[in-house]
């Protein structure tokens, strides 16, 4: 590095480094060249600062007065070089970025977007709202042994429901393997591992030799419900349906029984849900007609009972100490009636279509 | 079965609710009302008319009538097609702006060249029934110009009820009056006939098996006119029911059955030969029924004999030769209690459901079979002109049960309690004989095989007094434990396919041996006995069936780039053996349990992708099945590792297996251009499988994440380009890399890969980025270094790799 020069603190030599920064900065065509500019005219090699260095040369009397002719040309040049960096910077946002505006509206797609089934996210919704009651999640094969689709559950060795038009049977014959028919066994199941009292919600597919068309389908998906403990009544039954269809439908919802049949529970009933559409007020004298209900009111939407003592007994609970309720529906049902679903091939085609606007719940 | 309200009033007196208000009722006493159809409603303009003469006109190829009616006010032309009427009949006469059923108008119009103004109608024209032999002739003294809906009282309203298999009492006017006057509060007075003659010196029956048989009732009656026809309301009763009229002795039978619930058989009479015995078949015995159909009948088939062999097919069907005929005058009534499950077996067997064997199968009142064949002579004698003979009734009908039942049962199972009375009242309403306070010895009635317990008698009490009036309290169950760890993995799997854009498909469990030949693979899944399509026996040992399905359906339907998943059971193995099948009297013991459990097929679940088309822009390829499943393994916790394969379905040079921890879990790939041909998939679709199971389960067993120690000392980045034999895995020189560059590495990644004439032939050139970082200190040039040399050292070593030049 050369020595200190004093001659650049002659007021003359400033102002000449003070006009030559002023012009360059105002020459600066943008932003780009603004660093270079600064370096010339601010950095460590600029005439100011190179001035600044050679006041150590001067004689102390004359120090303060060339510091602060320093000053005074080394703030002009600070300030020249803000005004024009905000300048440039304005001209930038004007006219640079105007010409870097891209159409948002069109994507590249790099993204894909998936969706889950609404049967499955159903499911897990409907076991959220019993879990939040502190029932848990019961499962079970979908090959079942008749023992549990039908000996436990108090279907006798002849009835109507094991034959060949209801049931699918697994070869060869006479393995005594079906195709689930209902969730029911899992039930079973419950009873015979669990621990009482008994709160499960047994969600999952079955199967039965339907021929499909828009409101069959060979395979379906329901969701039974199981409570055995000691003093259980129909009163539990009931309050567990309101609260299940308000969770489902919304607050309010009502459901009716009605007296039916059904080997495994007695008494039996057939649980109603309130019209979702017309809430009823179709039934109702002078209602507007309900296209939902056939203007009567309710809908049927799945069956229901207190857990028979002979089924009970089969997996050893005492039917003396204790009593229980069960309860299924249709979970593709529930989707038509909740979501407007017209034909229930639309679960089991994978159209993308069907399933990408329900998201990732239902 | 169908309940004509009109016959309902006349069995309940005092029943004048409306149909609706009926129908109501009954369904809150738990009948399925199905619909209320309406009878006689959609008629409009058919009156009675006198034919005044009657013209052949021969030159067309039918029979063809001009005919001239006259309605009273006015005298009608009209051509007509049937032949069964003379002049001077009274007949069903449609005037021009008459309306028949199914908004069917008659207007004036021309004809075979005359005017036709009106129409004669026939039974069926105008819903009276399905009859269409020809027309309808009236009664002579039938007013002319008269409604003859009126005059037919057609006009009626008609509950059609779906029977639920435990209420066979009800598939019977009788039962249906009981619960309506049950539901009404009226009285009930029963129409089965209470002085019905004692048996005396009758046909000779002998019952040979009780097990099938424990009742049978046979009453003779001669002398019928076999012209005799059954009268309208007969007739009429039977239509609305749903039954078609035959002729007298048949509509007799039918009639008695609705009405009483009990099945009747008539024999001619003439035809018998010998003792009647009722047993089982014999091996080789055969049968002609009344369907004309030769049957072979099994050794469990229970028959009615005669000395020339089997006659009927018990409670299911007679047979022809004993056929009740247009010449019969003498009739042998059978009235018979067969019981269910022999019944139902045969039915099943012979594929011959019938009115008598849906009710048998249900169960019959086996006390009121001689009050039911009492019920049918007295109808033949007033009607047939015929003479009540002999009375035979074999009675082996064993005692009815008596029940305990705690009188305050009812109240603990409904949740709120019923009075005494109230138990009492409503077991009285439904037949009950009752003794005794507490408990109450209850004797249910013989129309109610299906009280066998306290539990259906707590029924009867509940839904009598309204399942309505049961209050509404919400259970406390105890604190649960929430969803199990492998629910909440299963639900995070399905949430990161879905999130790495997805679709999930639900489909069908049924395939065929066709598609997964062409999948490959051996794979040997149960076979359904009864598939719902002979193409489709077999369930799915895998998901791809299902996913090619849908991938196809969605190209099908014009969708190009189509990305799915299924999560779902698969079955692996055929299942099956033969254990003992214990009971239900008792808990089975855990090993019977077990040995039930050994037989179900094995049934993980999978998960599984198909893709095609693009995929964020461009084609889809292997990879983005292999990073699907290894972002679902990073979702699970899991590191899963890539390595070549060649495995059916996929493409030999285009399929990697997914390990974990060295255990081979799935596979992804693109398929087979051959498999892609056979299955006329799109060209390069993408497919990945997994057992999702053994996935979930070591996510589960893996326990908490360990939290790293995340270093705040700066990192050290070295680049490295190694040359490698062009069939070397990068994920083999990627291991070595790893390995030679020991702790002290903290990320590797492949970020370029070339090959050309620069690296030679048969080898490419792999560039890593290497990333090094200590946990306690910045790390010196030589450090880095060294353990670069290390890593590039082991790779050369395992994998003959040389560092670029």
């Amino acid at each position: 590095m050369s020595a200190p020069d004093p001659s650049l603190l002659d007021p003359s030599a400033l102002e000449a480094a003070r006009d030559e920064a002023l012009a360059a900065f105002a020459a600066l065509p943008s932003l780009d060249e603004l660093p270079a500019a600064r370096t010339a005219h601010l950095g460590d090699r600029s005439p100011i600062a190179l001035a600044r260095r050679a006041l150590g040369t001067l004689p102390t009397a004359d120090r303060a007065d060339a510091g602060k002719r320093v000053n005074v040309v080394l703030q002009a040049v600070q300030a020249a070089f803000d005004a024009r960096r905000v300048e440039l910077e304005a001209d930038r946002d004007a006219r640079v970025l105007v010409e870097e505006a891209v159409d948002v509206t069109v994507l590249p797609g790099r993204l894909p977007v998936g969706a889950r089934h609404p049967l499955t996210t159903l499911q897990e919704r409907i076991a959220d709202v019993f879990v939040a009651m502190g029932w848990e999640v019961a499962e079970g094969p979908e090959v079942e042994h008749e023992w549990f689709n039908f000996d436990a559950l108090n279907f006798g060795g002849d009835h109507p429901a094991r034959e060949m038009q209801d049931t699918l049977f697994v070869a060869p014959e006479g393995s005594g393997l079906v195709l689930r028919t209902h969730t029911s066994p899992v039930q079973v199941r419950s009873m015979l591992t669990r621990e009482l009292p008994i709160y499960v919600v047994c969600p999952g597919r079955t199967f039965r030799a339907d021929a499909l068309d828009a409101t069959h389908s060979p395979v379906f998906s329901q969701v039974e419900g199981l409570c055995v403990a000691e003093g259980i009544t129909m009163a539990h039954l009931r309050g567990t349906l309101d609260h299940f269809a308000a969770a489902m439908f919304g607050e309010g919802m009502r459901t009716r029984l009605r007296p039916s049949y059904f080997p495994f529970t007695e008494p039996s009933a057939e649980l109603d849900l309130q019209c979702f559409e017309c809430r009823g007020v179709s039934a109702e004298p002078g209602g507007e007609p309900c296209r939902v209900c056939s203007s009567e009111g309710w809908i049927e939407w799945g069956g229901c009972g207190m857990v028979n003592p002979a089924v009970l007994r089969a997996c050893g609970v005492d039917p003396e100490r204790y009593s229980g309720f069960a309860f299924g529906m249709g979970i593709e049902r529930t989707l038509m009636f909740r979501h407007g679903v017209t034909d229930i091939r639309d679960f089991y085609e994978g159209d993308q279509r069907f399933t990408l606007p329900f998201g990732m719940e239902a | 079965m169908r309940v004509p309200v009109s016959w309902l009033r006349a069995l309940v007196p005092g029943l004048d609710a409306s149909a609706d208000d009926i129908a109501a009722a009954l369904v809150r006493a738990g009948l399925e009302v199905e619909q209320v159809l309406r009878f006689g409603e959609d008629v409009h303009g058919v009156v009675v008319g006198r034919v005044l003469d009657v013209e052949e006109l021969t030159e067309f190829k039918k029979p063809i009538r001009y005919c001239h009616v006259d309605t009273g006010d006015r005298v009608h032309e009209v051509v007509c097609g049937a032949t069964n009427f003379s002049a001077d009949d009274r007949v069903a006469f449609a005037v021009p702006g008459a309306v028949l059923p199914g908004g069917f108008a008659i207007a004036t119009r021309q004809t075979y060249g005359h005017t036709s103004d009106g129409m004669i109608c026939s039974r069926r024209e105008i819903g009276l029934g399905d009859e269409h032999d020809g027309i309808l002739v009236l009664p002579a003294d039938s007013p002319l110009g008269v409604d003859v809906v009126d005059l037919l009282e057609m006009r009626d309203e008609v509950l059609d009820i779906a029977v639920t298999p435990d209420r066979g009492y009800v598939l019977s006017m009788r039962g249906m009056a009981r619960e309506a006057a049950t539901a009404f509060g009226l009285e009930f007075p029963d129409p089965a006939p209470v002085d019905v003659p004692e048996p005396a010196d009758g046909y000779r029956v002998r019952i040979d098996d009780t097990a099938g048989c424990d009742r049978y009732v046979a009453r003779t009656v001669t002398g019928i006119d076999p012209k005799a026809a059954s009268p309208q309301w007969l007739q009429r009763r039977l239509v609305l029911c749903g039954m078609r009229p035959i002729s007298l002795a048949v509509d007799v039978t039918n009639y008695v059955l609705l009405e009483l619930g009990q099945p009747l058989h008539a024999f001619d009479l003439d035809k018998l030969s010998g003792d009647l015995v009722v047993r089982r078949a014999a091996a080789g015995e055969t049968l002609q029924t009344l369907d004309g159909q030769g049957r072979a009948l099994h050794p469990e088939d229970l028959v009615i004999t005669d000395d020339s062999g089997p006659i009927a097919l018990a409670g299911v069907m007679g047979g022809a030769a004993m056929e009740v005929g247009s010449a019969t005058t003498s009739l042998l009534v059978e009235s018979a209690h067969f019981l269910p499950l022999a019944i139902a077996r045969t039915a099943r067997r012979h594929k011959l459901p019938s009115e008598a064997s849906k009710r048998y199968e249900r169960g019959v009142d086996p006390d009121v079979a001689d009050a039911a064949a009492e019920a049918a002579v007295r109808l033949l004698v007033a009607l047939g002109g015929g003479t009540a003979g002999s009375v035979t009734d074999v009675d082996e009908t064993p005692d009815p049960p008596r029940l305990q039942l705690p009188v305050d049962l009812p109240g603990r199972v409904a949740g709120r309690p019923y009075e005494p009375a109230v138990v009492r009242r409503r077991l009285e309403d439904v037949g009950c004989l009752i003794e005794g306070e507490d408990p109450l010895q209850v004797t249910p009635p013989t129309w109610r095989p299906d009280l066998t317990g306290t539990a259906e008698l707590v029924e009867e009490v509940v839904r009598l007094e309204g399942y309505d009036s049961i209050p509404v309290v919400l259970p406390v169950a105890p604190a649960g434990r929430g969803l199990t760890p492998r629910q909440l993995l299963l639900r995070r799997s399905s949430r990161s396919l879905a999130a790495a854009g997805l679709v999930e498909v639900v489909s069908t469990p049924f395939v065929s041996e066709q598609v997964l030949d062409a999948l490959g693979g051996g794979m040997t899944p149960p076979r359904l006995l009864n598939p719902l399509a002979e193409t489709e026996q077999l369930l799915r040992p895998s998901l791809q069936p299902g996913l090619l399905a849908a991938l196809q359906r969605n190209v099908g339907r014009g969708l190009q780039d189509v990305a799915l998943y299924e999560t779902g059971v698969v079955f692996v193995t055929p299942g099956g053996g033969t254990p003992e099948v214990p009971g239900v009297a008792s808990r089975p013991t855990d090993e019977q349990l077990a040995a039930l459990d050994a037989t179900l097929p094995g049934q993980p679940r999978h998960v599984a992708l198909a893709l095609s088309g693009s995929r964020g822009g461009r084609p889809v390829d292997w990879a983005d099945a292999a990073e699907a499943l290894l972002a679902l393994g990073c979702t699970l916790g899991l590191g899963l590792t890539l390595q070549a394969v060649q495995q059916d379905p996929w493409h030999p040079g285009r399929c990697a297996e997914l390990l974990l921890a060295g255990r081979r879990v799935g596979f992804a790939g693109e398929l087979h251009p051959r498999v892609v041909q056979t299955l006329g998939l799109p060209a390069r679709t993408i497919t990945a499988e997994a057992n999702l199971d053994v996935l979930l389960a070591a996510a589960e067993a893996a326990g908490p994440v360990r939290a790293p120690v995340v270093s705040p000392y700066p990192p050290a980045q070295v680049d490295v380009a190694l040359v490698v034999e062009a069939a070397t895995p990068a994920a083999q020189v990627e291991a070595a890399l790893r390995e030679g560059a020991g702790r002290l590495l903290e990320d590797l990644r492949l970020f370029d890969v070339y090959s050309g004439p620069q690296v030679g032939e048969g080898r490419r050139s792999l560039a890593y980025a290497l990333r090094f970082r200590a946990p306690d200190r910045t790390l010196t040039d030589v450090e880095v270094l060294g353990a670069r040399d290390a890593a590039v050292a082991e790779a050369g070593r395992r994998v003959g790799a040389a560092l670029r030049s």
